[in-house]
Formats: C-alpha cells, structure tokens, sequence
C-alpha cells in the first residue's frame, strides 16, 4: 500500500502548505490523477497520483503545513483490503508546540501568531540521511541539518560533505538570541485592536533568508550616478526601429555584461573556497502580491536587448500569475533590484544569498549637474548601488565592477550586437 | 633499472640471502632440482648447492615441521609451498608451532621462517588449488603475512622476510610471476607493515594489495578518463602488521572507499579494513565502506566464469561510482 508523502518541489522547500485535495476519500485513484494542489514557497502546484488504487487515507486537512517526505495519505492498492493505518511518522492532527517543528524555519514567528492559525501545523522526528563526515562538518560550521534536510546530493539523497560545506547558516535560536528577538518581536498594544496575518510560506522564506543574509553576510555598499543621458538617447533610436526595451532592460544587460569583464564579481562564498562563476545567471527582483520573488535569466551575458526584454516580461507576467517553475528561481549568481518604477532614486539592497552582490538601481532624475565646461546644465542622472559581500569581493574590486558598468551605460552601443 | 620480472625478483632476493647468510636455506618441492615449480628458484641448486637448496618429498606437514624445528635450533629457512592451498594439510606446524612457539616459550624462542608459495586464483586450477589463505593466516597473533603486487615491492620484501625473527607467510601469484618492473641490483629491504600509496588521488581511495593493486590502477585510470573522478591507490604490501596509518591517512584525504581484494568477503582482509576504518576514521566517511572482492564461492574451475569470480576493473569502477 504506498503512502503518498508531501514531494520536495522546490530546491528550498522545507514544507508545502496543502491547499486542497482533489480526492475525497474513498475515491478510487488512476495514475495521473490530480490528487491535490500544494503551495511551496515559490508557487501553487498540482500533484499528481503515481499509483492507482482507492485513496483509502487522507492524513493532512486542507490548509495545513507539512514537511517535505511527510505522509500525506495512503492509496490502497486493487487487491488489498481496508485496514486502520497510520502514518509510518506521526500525523499533523492536532498543532504542535513550534519548538518540534523541525522542518520549519527557524523562530522568527512569533509563538502566538502560529498557534493562532489552527492549521498551522508540521511534522518532525524525520530521520535524515547524512553522512558521518557531513554530520561532523555541519556540527563544526553550527548548520542545522533539518535545513539541508530532503536537499542531499549523494546516493540515494543522502547529505554529503559537499551539501554542507557550503549551505547557507540560519541562525540558531539560543537562550541569549530568543531573548534578543523576543524584544523585537511586537505585542499587543493596548487601545489598538490588531489582526494577525498568517505568514505565507513565501513571507517565511524571505525572513529567513534576508534575515540570514543581513546578519551573516558582512554588507559594504557603494554608489555610483551615472549620467542617463546617452540611455535615453539611445533607448529612444532603438525603439524606433520598432523594438521596445525599457530602460531597466539596458541595465539588466550591462550588469551581465560587466559581470563577464569582472568575473569576481560574479561568485559565492564557500567556506573553503569562492566559487567564481563562468557565466551569469542573472536574478531580477519582481514583486507580486505576497512578497517578491527573482527568478533567474540565464546566461544572461549572452542575450540581446530584445532577448533581455522578452525574458524579463515574461518572468513577470509569470512570476504574478504563480507559473514560475522550481528550476526557474535556482542557480541566480548576481541580483538586479530596481525601484526606478517606483519613483525611488536611490536606496541600498541585502544581497540575495549566496550571491557576492546585489544591484539597487533607481530612477532617472533631471538634476542640475556640472559640464565638462564647468557649466551648471539640467542632467540626466541614474544612481546603483552595489551592496557587495565583504568576504568574497573587496572595495576596489566592486569599484572596478562598478566602473565597467558605467562605461556600458554612458555608451549603450556597445550592448549591440558587435 | 633493470626491468626484470617479479619471478626474477624473488630469485635474486633467494641467491643474495643464500650467499650473505649461511644458516638460509631453501627447501620445497621440486624446488631445486627441477628449479622449481614455477622456476622461481631457477639457478639456485646449481650455485649453492643440495645443502642449501633441497628438494623434499610430497608432505607438507612434514617439511613444514621440519623447517619450523631448523627455525627454532637458529636457521633460516625458505620453505615453498606449490601451492599456498596445500599449507592446509601442514596447518598444525604453521598455526600451532611457529605461530604460537615464541609466545609459548615466554619470548625465549623465535621461529625466524618464511613459508612461501603462490596464493591466487584466475588460473582455473580449481577449487583446491586456488585457495587464498592470507585472512586465515592474519588471523594468528604471531603471523605475520605479506602479499607484494610488484617486483620491486617481492625483491624487498622477500629479504625483509628472510632477516625477520618471525614467521613470515609470503603470499605470491602466479599470475604476477610473469610481469615485469624496474628493480635494483644488489640487497635492499622494504620493512613490513608500511603501505606503498601507487596512485595519488583526492576523490576516492581504494585500499588493495596483492594483484588487486593491478587491477585497482586499471580502474582508477578508466574513473579518470570516463568519469572524471581521482582515484587513490593505496599497495598495502602486508596484512600484518598492517599499516593503518596509510589506510586512515588516505580516508581522511578522499573520503570515500572502495576495498578491494581477491579475498573471499566473508570474514576477508577487507572486512578488517572495513572495520578498522568504522572505528577509527568514522567522522571523515563521506559514504559508506564499500567492498570488492572474490565472489563468494569456491573458486569457479571455468575460465570464463572464473574470470568473472575476481575483482575486474569494471566491477570496481561500477562501485566506485555508487559513492558519488
């Protein structure tokens, strides 16, 4: 009788949140069949039957939380009876107290907020495979492996050394730390009723990561202010020629692009190495209704403008609708975030782990600036900000990135096909 | 260097022990005389004569007896054996007497042997001639076993074994015989219970000796070439002593390994590596000990099957690829 389990759909999926089941009980099952819709941390996606047989069991109730590899339910195969089955691990039937929640990340939800949400709820005491000398190497770094749990390159999924070597540390709630963020955490205030919102899984998964980048990357930031002029000109002959590109594409492009010239830019930090990266899988930062999500265009340096635009709008159109795929937001080596749009002129981004580097782009202003003949004249300027990560990229390193990017904004032809 | 094969080597280990110590002596079936069933003691009759080199008669329990008697009154004897199989019939004075006499006699007395022969199977020889007793043997406090994959590795170990105070139980094969590899003139000694790394890799270690060590270096070129994976191979030369360090030092380094033996598994050298790394490199494993060895069987009389019976490179480059 094969127990159906809650499927790792998604490279940073801890748990799914199960939103509806597609079979009642009692239905008998074909392969193919949709059994229910799962919400990862990235999207809303369909599950399918990889068995036939009668859903004899459903263990989890609609808008519940479960880890990934937990049993969901169980289909009865043809000739097998009805019997009172339990799942192999326990059932999320009641919520649990969120200190056995293993799988979930680590205590940035306030206690209240989760118990306040009946549904809310995990399964734990999973037993993870992993590798003595992978156990060793993340009891040395102070990795939790529920947090590379189901993320194993090895045989047969096993977490190997490699896995954690290089796994991103979350942080490890401590006498001392849950006492630290229990004072940031809010409480009621008197006079001033309040609601609670549920954290979606993407809320949780940005808190988590931003929250580990902030705190475990040391951020340095440097500004640059281009002049937009040559941008503008050129964006307006280009699209005469019946393209149409904005202006964010131009940036998206150079960024690529000046990444390509200065490779050092374009890497991670591994804890025994950096790894630098031979092309670059560029992450852009969209926002949709519940967060923001930046999915990557690879092999971004080797685009065209148009190519760079298309790719761009149909990632956001996508990115809305919830259709991007798992593989979609995986691999990203460099982050562009930009709040031109939103009349920001400049600002400062956390770095999109593991990333060495984020760029915050904002808006292009008029501004009153000095020409070569020392003459006040009315300018076009774009400020970026780079926010770099210290441990893989120094000062002048960012600096000669950002000069390279310059030299291919201030002369836009030279993102034209050669 | 003169390239000369690892029959040649053992030979010249005999004839520069028979001519600086006079209490060494040969003796063996058909071992001078006829020069010796695989002719490894070619030559040696007719330079040194019938009393260093003697012929005897078929009975191993005897001569074996009689060799660890000459041993415990201060000589020096090379005792052959055709075949290592047919140590089993003269298991009494081997295990009994000169594994046991020195710590019987509370130290007083050595029993400075060395019992050699070829151990191997691949040859379809059949079942009963192509046991492989080196697990057996290890398995005697007061034994020592050395099994030599090359030339160099039989010519320094020989003379090592010769000038030991113990019994040594030099394990040879007949399929080795034959090839060939740059050896010096003259004496030297390789101690025993030091390990030889023949390859150096960083992605996987494979622990071996005897002709596994061949077909080891096949395999880890054929990772190399097709899969891109550095493969470490680690001669462990002799059984015991054993040299763990090497064994723990390379696990250490790669991570992974893969145990490779003609051995039978059940109870087989790889077993003991198997457990000495558990208990000891337990925190550096990256994947589990994994094992390639004789298949557990009589050995096949069939060429064909018994071909398939033994460690291949093919078999060892298939679980090596398990790990990654």
């Amino acid at each position: 009788m094969p127990e159906i389990t809650m499927p790792k759909l998604s490279d940073t999926m801890t748990e799914g949140t199960l939103l509806r089941w597609c079979k009642q009980k009692g239905d008998p099952i074909d392969i193919g069949d949709l059994l229910a819709e799962v919400e990862t941390d990235k999207a809303t996606m369909e599950m399918e039957a990889f068995e036939e047989g009668i859903l004899s069991e459903l263990f989890v109730e609609e808008g519940a939380k479960v880890a990934v590899g937990a049993p969901i339910a169980f289909i009865l195969g043809k000739n097998e009876t009805l019997t009172e089955r339990s799942p192999s691990t326990s059932p999320p039937t009641a919520p649990t107290s969120s200190t056995s929640t293993s799988l979930t990340p680590p205590a940035i939800t306030p206690g209240s907020s989760r118990q306040a949400v009946p549904s809310n709820t995990t399964i734990s005491s999973i037993r993870i495979k992993v590798s003595p000398l992978a156990r060793k190497i993340a009891a040395e770094r102070g990795l939790r492996l529920e947090t590379v749990a189901g993320k194993g390159t090895g045989p047969g999924g096993r977490i190997i050394a490699a896995d954690v070597i290089h796994a991103p540390l979350t942080p490890i709630p401590t006498s001392t730390g849950s006492a630290s963020s229990s004072s940031i955490l809010p409480t009621p205030i008197s006079g001033n009723p309040h609601s609670e919102i549920p954290l979606t899984n993407m809320r949780q998964i940005i808190a988590q990561r931003l929250l580990a980048s902030k705190t475990q990357i040391p951020h340095f930031y440097l500004s640059i202010e281009i002049d937009a002029a040559p941008m503008v000109a050129f964006r307006k002959e280009f699209n005469t020629l019946g393209n149409k590109i904005t202006f964010n594409d131009l940036v998206l492009l150079a960024v690529a692009r000046a990444a390509m010239e200065k490779p050092k830019i374009n890497a991670a930090f591994g804890l025994t190495s950096i790894f630098q990266y031979e092309s670059v899988n560029l992450c852009v930062a969209i926002a949709v209704e519940e967060g923001l999500v930046t999915p990557v265009i690879r092999d971004a340096h080797l685009k065209s403008l148009p190519e760079i635009s298309a790719a761009v709008k149909d990632l956001a159109i996508r990115a809305r609708e919830k259709k991007l795929r798992p593989e979609e937001f995986s691999g990203g080596t460099i982050t562009v975030s930009n709040l031109g749009a939103y009349g920001i002129n400049e600002f400062c981004a956390i770095i999109n782990p593991p990333q060495a580097a984020i760029l915050a782009v904002g808006a292009i202003v008029k501004k009153p600036v000095v020409d070569a003949q020392d003459q006040i004249v009315v300018g076009q300027r774009l400020s970026i900000t780079l926010s770099g990560d210290h441990r893989v990229v120094d000062g002048a390193v960012a600096a000669e990135y950002l000069s390279a990017l310059r030299l291919l904004l201030e002369s836009p032809n030279k993102l034209l096909p050669v | 260097m003169p390239l000369i094969t690892y029959r040649k080597a053992l030979n010249e280990a005999f004839a520069e022990e028979l001519s600086r110590d006079e209490s060494v002596f040969l003796m063996g079936e058909e071992v001078a005389e006829y020069n010796g069933a695989y002719k490894v003691t070619e030559g040696l009759w007719e330079r040194f004569g019938s009393k260093r080199v003697i012929d005897t008669p078929i009975s191993e329990a005897a001569f074996l007896g009689l060799g660890v008697g000459a041993a415990m009154m201060g000589l020096r004897p090379v005792v052959e054996l055709m075949f290592w199989s047919f140590a089993y019939v003269g298991f009494d004075q081997i295990i009994n007497n000169a594994g046991c006499v020195r710590y019987m006699s509370g130290g007083l007395i050595n029993v400075p042997m060395v019992i050699r022969g070829p151990a191997n199977g691949g040859t379809s020889v059949g079942a009963t001639h192509s046991h492989t007793p080196e697990n057996l043997i290890a398995n005697t406090p007061g034994l020592k076993v050395v099994c030599p994959a090359t030339p160099y590795d039989a010519k320094g170990l020989m003379i090592a074994s010769i000038r030991d105070n113990d019994t040594v139980c030099f394990m040879e094969n007949t399929l080795l015989y034959g090839t060939t590899g740059e050896v010096p003139e003259g004496s030297y000694t390789i101690p025993l219970g030091v390990a030889d790394c023949k390859r150096e890799g960083t992605d996987i270690s494979f622990i071996t000796y005897g002709r596994a060590v061949l077909t080891a270096l096949e395999a880890a070129v054929i990772l190399q070439a097709e899969h891109g994976i550095s493969a470490e191979v680690i001669d462990l030369r002799s059984i015991r002593p054993l040299d763990e360090e090497a064994i723990l030092n390379s696990v250490a380094k790669t991570h992974r390994v893969v145990l490779i033996d003609e051995n039978k598994p059940f109870c087989g050298i790889s077993s003991q590596i198997a457990a000495t790394i558990a208990e000891k490199a337990f925190d550096e494993l990256d994947a589990p000990i994994l094992r390639v060895t004789a298949l557990d069987a009589p050995a096949i009389y069939s060429m064909p099957l018994e071909k398939l019976q033994l460690p291949t490179p093919e078999r060892i480059v298939n679980k090596a690829l398990t790990l990654f």
